[in-house]
């Protein structure tokens, strides 16, 4: 293990800790502010500084410092925190973010920024307290903030004397040699090393630094647990350093035996430093970090599990009806298909996380776009507690902040045309997600000016987009998905660049989503995302083509008939519509678009399932139905590439691999095949014309 | 044997390679053993929709979705047949994991650098890019096959090329 790995881990904790950071910050009362908040602010700025000094970042630990110190100011009462100095706290916040990033990427944080922070901040303390907060040196500063560590005053007093005292016994327990080297390493840097000495089950180090114990605790439990340091004040012993080794055997020499009974006895002096972390481990141990890649080895492994029961329960129907079935056979297999579906469900809730974690930074996202804006916007969130996966959480936060600040920016007025069309000033932005179905609806409604029909389709004309007046509303408005159009009369620093929203729904559709708008001219938009709720497993319906097997996914299928030859037409030569219930659809025969062999060529004696994707809608000529079943998605990319027309595959009970069809790419890839060929046809022409030239 | 003796038979043995020879058609060919995942039977292959006729299809390798080339149809050769010696050897190539179709596995071979010669410019079928060169033992000539570039160059189609898109 290296110090990199290390890095790593301080970059997780710091990137949570700030986004806690963040979060308390925004929901703190300014009047009121509730003390437990102000602690955790503080105890989440605490530990950044902590870790950035011990990996040598030090602008963010400069940084830190300070915020730190105005907030433990802000903790112990002595500040008064308005709306505005919160504000800078969430920009003092954004700023060691930035600088977070530019340390992960092994660049030098910006520093125009870091001393215009310190500035501000400094201000903030000269003018609030009255103290010039001392600069951004850092070891003289560090016992200031060690008292805010622990949370009351005896605590504090405690660390306070180890400090004054200057020399302190640093106890690891049951460490292991490479990390003991780390720490002691690390030790150097937080002061001067005096002595040390021991074994791999109690090794001390005797240090003279005018860190804390704290301090020195939470820079250790960046690399080892918290139970395996013991941080003592050498009371009363004047070690000269000269002399070192002389005086320091004594405490690290023992004896295994001795060394137990010693740690026994100095439990409670450590305990009493580490009195703040029980506490967090508490938090902490009802939850574990995971890489994503095990969760999803898990995942593949359940979903080879499923495949091996059903085909266990395919062999075990068969054999029932040769009638050489066994009772308890059956009782057995049709118990492990229940725990078998149970255990996927379980894992695939792993992966779920709730919508909260997306909600959660919208807040401030509303905030500072309504403050630049000059507008008033009441943020509602519904259904934060809704879960979806995971990769769909990730991938979902970009497209959702656009359509947020698309909303802020054009659909609600400014607070002076509200009132004067009797709305109430302040704007009302909700954003909500629930289930539908098997699907997650996350809406972003506001109560604002609503989208005007006339005027986009005014602005697709002007743009040369292919538009008519009978389109419907709905096909209106999807128009602003187009790329490059943008009906804002002035780009604004928000939006209105007009690109964006082909960029949002594209994202959403490689989720295998889609967004639906509504909108009401003068009352309000309403955008609605719909996402499948995971993409690991799907809800298919297995058809049959000539000899192969393709799963529909169900979501896609709205009914099948059997077509009758009076219902189809044919149309411009070689394309063919039916008529179901009014309305003319194309059809597209699989068997043409993906060349199977042997599959029924006359349409009325296949079926037609019409699908829809994308709000369109054909007719899909197969072979036969087959049934409903849950699939295991997988990717086709990870081994080969992506396929025009498929959008991933499965594995079927019999160990076969069934392909997924991409509705929408379907219609693409018939589309194209037919201009292609008459390409071919034109070109044979061309071809033979050419060829006639020369003579 | 002196002591400087030994570490030159050591080094020497360093540099051998050892090659997995296949046979496509009457001719062998060779890839690079560390490359090899598995060796399998030909089976249960799901056909995909317009590929390169040499991409056979996919295939279920234990929960793992499994491209399958066959090489015998990449390079010409005018008898492919699908039997019982037909094998799958599953080579792992830029992460990726790839079944290629030979017409059998004859067996495990140790050549010495001075035993690699190396390949000739010409070929049209197999370019000599392909190739890392040929290795020579006894009467016999073995193909070797970077499996590497092959399976990752363009012509292949098996690997999504950035310039495309």
């Amino acid at each position: 293990m290296d110090i990199a790995d290390f890095f790593d881990t301080f970059f997780e904790e710091a990137e949570e800790l700030l986004s806690d950071m963040e979060q308390h910050l925004l929901e703190l009362d300014v009047d009121d502010p509730d003390s437990e908040q102000l602690n955790a602010i503080f105890r989440a700025a605490h530990s950044i500084k902590g870790g950035a000094g011990t990996f040598g970042f030090t602008v963010l630990q400069k940084t830190t410092h300070i915020l730190e110190n105005l907030l433990d100011y802000a903790r112990k009462g002595e500040l008064t925190l308005r709306a505005d100095l919160v504000d800078t706290f969430l920009e003092a916040k954004d700023i060691m973010h930035e600088q977070l990033d530019a340390y992960r990427s092994e660049e030098e944080p910006n520093q125009e920024a870091f001393e215009r922070i310190c500035q501000t901040l400094q201000q903030i303390a000269l003018d609030e307290i009255g103290e010039k907060l001392d600069g951004p040196a850092i070891p003289a500063a560090e016992p200031k903030a060690s008292p805010g560590q622990s949370e009351n005053g005896t605590e504090a007093k405690s660390s306070e004397e180890q400090t004054v005292n200057g020399q302190l016994l640093v106890a690891l327990l049951n460490v292991e040699d490479k990390d003991r080297i780390l720490l002691v390493e690390e030790l150097e840097q937080l002061g001067e090393v005096q002595s040390q000495s021991g074994d791999a089950k109690r090794y001390e180090v005797i240090l003279k630094s005018s860190d804390s114990a704290d301090d020195i605790e939470a820079v250790m439990c960046f690399i080892i647990e918290p139970d395996q340091i013991e941080i003592t004040a050498v009371e009363g012993v004047a070690v000269e350093p000269a002399t070192p080794e002389t005086e320091a055997p004594p405490p690290a020499a023992p004896a295994p035996q001795a060394a137990a009974e010693n740690t026994a006895s100095k439990v409670s002096p450590a305990k009493a430093a580490a009195k703040e972390k029980p506490k967090k481990a508490a938090a902490e141990s009802s939850s574990i970090r995971v890489s994503v890649d095990k969760v999803d080895q898990i995942i593949n492994l359940v979903g080879e599990l499923i495949i091996t029961q059903s085909m266990l329960d395919q062999t075990v129907s068969d054999l029932e009806d040769q009638s050489v079935g066994n009772s308890s056979l059956q009782n057995g297999m049709s118990l492990l298909q229940r725990n078998a579906r149970d255990l996927q469900e379980a894992v695939m809730s792993i992966r779920m996380i709730p919508m909260e974690f997306v909600f959660s930074r919208f807040p401030r996202v509303v905030r500072d776009t309504a403050g630049k804006l000059g507008k008033e916007i009441e943020l509602i969130t519904e259904g934060k507690s809704t879960e979806l996966d995971k990769s769909l959480v990730e991938r979902i936060t970009d497209p959702l902040t656009h359509l947020v600040r698309n909303s802020l920016d054009h659909g609600v007025e400014m607070p002076d045309v509200r009132e004067a069309i009797g709305k109430p000033r302040t704007g009302k932005l909700t954003l909500s997600a629930r289930h539908q179905g098997g699907n997650i609806l996350i809406e972003v409604r506001d109560d604002g000016a609503g989208m005007d029909r006339d005027r986009l389709l005014a602005k697709a004309r002007e743009n040369g987009l292919n538009v008519s007046d009978t389109m419907s509303d709905e096909e209106v408005f999807q128009l602003i998905f187009a790329p490059g159009f943008s009906t804002a009369n002035e780009v604004t620093d928000v939006s209105g660049r007009g690109v964006g929203m082909d960029v949002v729904k594209r994202n959403i559709q490689s989720m295998g989503g889609r967004v639906e708008i509504q909108s009401k001219l003068g009352e309000g938009t309403n955008t609605r995302i719909v996402l499948p709720l995971t993409l690991a497993i799907l809800d298919g319906m297995s058809i049959k083509v000539g000899g192969e097997t393709f799963i529909l996914p169900l979501s896609t299928v709205l009914e099948s008939l059997q077509p009758s030859k009076d219902d189809m037409y044919a149309m411009a030569g070689d394309d063919v519509v039916i008529k179901v219930r009014d309305e003319y659809l194309p059809v597209i025969a699989i068997h043409e678009v993906l060349n199977v062999e042997n599959a029924i060529t006359d349409p009325t004696k296949s079926i037609a399932v019409i699908v829809q994707g994308e709000g369109r809608r054909y007719a899909m000529l197969v072979d036969e139905l087959i049934g409903q079943q849950q699939v295991v998605v997988k990717n086709l990319e990870d081994n080969y590439r992506k396929v025009p027309g498929i959008s991933a595959a499965t594995i079927l009970g019999d160990g076969s691999v069934a392909l997924i069809l991409d509705i929408t790419g379907l219609h693409r890839l018939s589309r194209y095949k037919k201009e292609a060929g008459k390409k071919v046809v034109n070109n044979q022409n061309l071809s033979i014309f050419k060829e006639a030239e020369p003579s | 044997m002196s002591q400087a003796n030994s570490g030159a038979v050591l080094a020497a043995e360093a540099e051998n390679r050892e090659f997995l020879v296949f046979s496509l058609g009457d001719e062998e060919y060779a890839i690079d053993i560390l490359k090899v995942q598995e060796i399998r039977g030909y089976e249960n292959v799901t056909r995909i929709a317009n590929a390169p006729d040499f991409i056979k299809g996919v295939t279920n390798l234990r929960g793992v979705i499994v491209p399958i080339v066959d090489l015998r149809i990449k390079f010409h050769f005018d008898k492919v047949e699908y039997g019982g010696q037909t094998v799958v050897i599953v080579v792992n190539v830029a992460d990726r994991v790839v079944g290629i179709v030979v017409d059998g596995v004859s067996d495990v071979m140790t050549l010495t650098p001075d035993q690699i010669k190396p390949a000739p410019e010409f070929g049209v079928t197999l370019s000599s890019d392909f190739l890392s060169g040929l290795g020579s033992l006894d009467d016999r000539m073995l193909v070797l096959v970077d499996i590497d570039k092959l399976l990752t160059s363009d012509e292949m189609a098996l690997v999504e090329s950035t310039s495309n898109h």
